[in-house]
């Protein structure tokens, strides 16, 4: 057994899953605040990407820069897309909206083909070594910084629900809208400040993934890849969304692992955390952190 | 014993209701005309059976009906000469009014301190923290919860939201039933805390309620309605001592009856009115 590939693959496991968590942290806050599925959740990151990769290319400016301009575009695309697109459909029955959210992620893919072309293009060099050594482990920059920025947006998030006024007024209106509303809360600013949030978080992972894969219209796969991270976590809790994400990273590669030395029945990586979750939700329909919804009628 | 409906216009509102009719999905009237006045710092109660339209004038006031598809159609309603009828719930709230909401309404999955901040959230002053000690010196037994709001009891629940309607610092709170589903001790813990309130930092209440008797000693003035419409109004004596009132809301009222059968219909009479 070799042993050294096993854990170089749970390392890379474990950085990928913390991109899942983050994409589906995204995503449970989108459905936790508007009850929205969003299907265009991987357009975020396919987006995101594309309009760093332009800043990088086309502008010239330097990575930093380019990164901090994406995020500020992004949160200002989430919060317009919302309130063009989404604002006029409160109050419409949800399955609608969800059809809705299908049509975007068409619409934005076919955009970006359109605009950027279909070739896959790579980011300039960021770093000056393209990987460092740890613990024996081969970790690229890029693949560190990811973790460091995933960690620190699973850090920022908590606070902000735990601590920030806006992040509070978010949470109460998840639990009632109602409620928030007779508390001053404005739910549309809530609706769009969801949006805007989830379209920047999600961006952030699809600048990070293009830095190591390069850009291409196949990232927006992760928005379908980050559907088991958080069915399996429960689609209303964020801990879930973390835990599904890393659970479904870490699986992906050990099926590789297995796949390549022993199994050879090829693109194990991508089916295994399928058949995973159809097991645990078989035992746990509502996810492993998910709450029943109890319908009293 | 039948008294005239009296309708002394206070001389000074705070909050006036005027004539307003509401209607739900476009098709169902629950209002039929409902005025009535609220004075600067008073408290004031509006009784009445189920369905007679309490909650609903109360969510017309605080802007909430849109959010159950219902509509002021008809009348106006003014707080502090400025015209609320038209505008959105958070909107209410930032000109002073705060609902506290029938069955308390706390948010379950946050701590009692998250639930007062987010009473707070219109404002963007630094005095946050201290009205958050106030609240807890009205309600000492909140600062012995640090769990999940969920969790209380339904005395501290009802504390709870009164508490967080405290931290926008409104001029006016509506509160729908505090006694609901409270043992009668909480229920006189409840009112009496709400008139200390009332005295203390001088803000205004409107309380809806079923329980007539608390309700009517903790108000200055009362109205009763039945089926969307008020019947009868007046000070705290001049209903205390109606005799319809103490028949059909405190419990007492004829002493003498021994049977049924001669019981007077109260809404039929009144609709001569």
């Amino acid at each position: 057994m070799n042993f050294e590939l096993l854990m170089q693959l749970i390392v890379n496991g474990i950085i990928v899953g913390l991109l899942y968590g983050v994409v589906g942290m995204c995503f449970v806050l989108v459905y936790k605040s508007t009850q929205i599925v969003n299907f265009a959740q991987g357009e975020f990151l396919l987006v995101g990407a594309w309009v760093c990769w332009a800043f990088l290319t086309y502008f010239q400016l330097p990575f930093f820069m380019g990164f901090i301009l994406t995020m500020v575009f992004m949160a200002l695309f989430g919060v317009l897309l919302q309130m063009v697109v989404l604002r006029p459909m409160i109050g419409e029955p949800i399955i609608s909206v969800i059809m809705i959210t299908i049509g975007l992620s068409i619409f934005f893919q076919s955009l970006m083909k359109w605009i950027f072309g279909v070739s896959p293009q790579s980011y300039p060099k960021v770093f000056e070594s393209e990987s460092v050594q740890i613990l024996g482990l081969n970790i690229e920059m890029a693949y560190l910084m990811s973790t460091v920025i995933s960690l620190a947006i699973m850090v920022a998030f908590f606070l902000f629900f735990k601590y920030s006024k806006y992040g509070l007024a978010m949470r109460a209106t998840a639990f009632n809208q109602q409620i928030a509303q007779s508390l001053g809360i404005s739910v549309k600013q809530v609706f769009a400040m969801s949006w805007g949030i989830a379209a920047t978080l999600s961006a952030t992972a699809g600048v990070v993934i293009g830095l190591v894969n390069g850009v291409s219209n196949s990232l927006s796969t992760m928005g379908v890849k980050v559907f088991p991270a958080v069915i399996l976590g429960g689609l209303d809790s964020v801990v879930g969304a973390i835990v599904g994400g890393l659970t479904i990273g870490v699986l992906e590669n050990v099926a590789e692992f297995f796949d390549s030395q022993y199994l050879h029945v090829g693109n194990m990586y991508d089916i295994a955390p399928f058949y995973v979750l159809l097991i645990i939700l078989w035992f746990k329909p509502y996810g492993l952190f998910g709450t029943k919804d109890i319908e009293r009628i | 014993m039948s008294q005239p409906a009296i309708n002394i216009q206070p001389a000074n509102p705070i909050l006036t209701v005027n004539n307003i009719e509401v209607v739900y999905d476009e098709v169902i009237q629950v209002l039929r005309g409902v005025s009535l006045a609220v004075p600067e710092g008073d408290v004031v109660t509006l009784l009445g059976p189920n369905g007679a339209g309490k909650s609903t004038t109360l969510k017309a006031i605080s802007g909430l009906l849109k959010s159950e598809d219902g509509e002021v159609t008809k009348g106006d309603i003014t707080f502090m000469g400025e015209r609320i009828d038209n505008k959105n719930a958070e909107d209410v709230v930032r000109s002073g009014v705060f609902q506290v909401m029938e069955g308390r309404r706390i948010i379950e999955d946050m701590t009692a301190i998250e639930n007062l901040k987010l009473g707070a959230y219109t404002r963007n002053d630094s005095q946050i923290n201290q009205d958050i000690e106030m609240v807890f010196n009205y309600f000492p037994r909140l600062k012995e919860r640090t769990g999940l709001a969920g969790y209380l009891s339904g005395g501290e629940q009802q504390m709870l939201a009164i508490g967080r309607a405290l931290m926008a610092r409104p001029k006016m709170i509506c509160l729908d039933e505090p006694s609901m589903g409270l043992s009668p001790l909480l229920v006189k813990e409840v009112f009496s805390i709400i008139g200390q309130i009332n005295r203390e930092q001088g803000i205004t209440m409107l309380l809806v309620e079923q329980n007539a008797n608390y309700a009517l000693k903790a108000a200055n003035y009362g109205y009763i309605m039945e089926s969307g419409k008020i019947v009868l109004d007046g000070t705290q004596d001049e209903l205390l001592n109606n005799e319809d009132v103490k028949e059909f809301y405190l419990g007492g009222g004829n002493e003498e009856r021994k049977s049924f059968k001669n019981l007077k219909s109260y809404k039929r009479r009144k609709r001569w009115l």
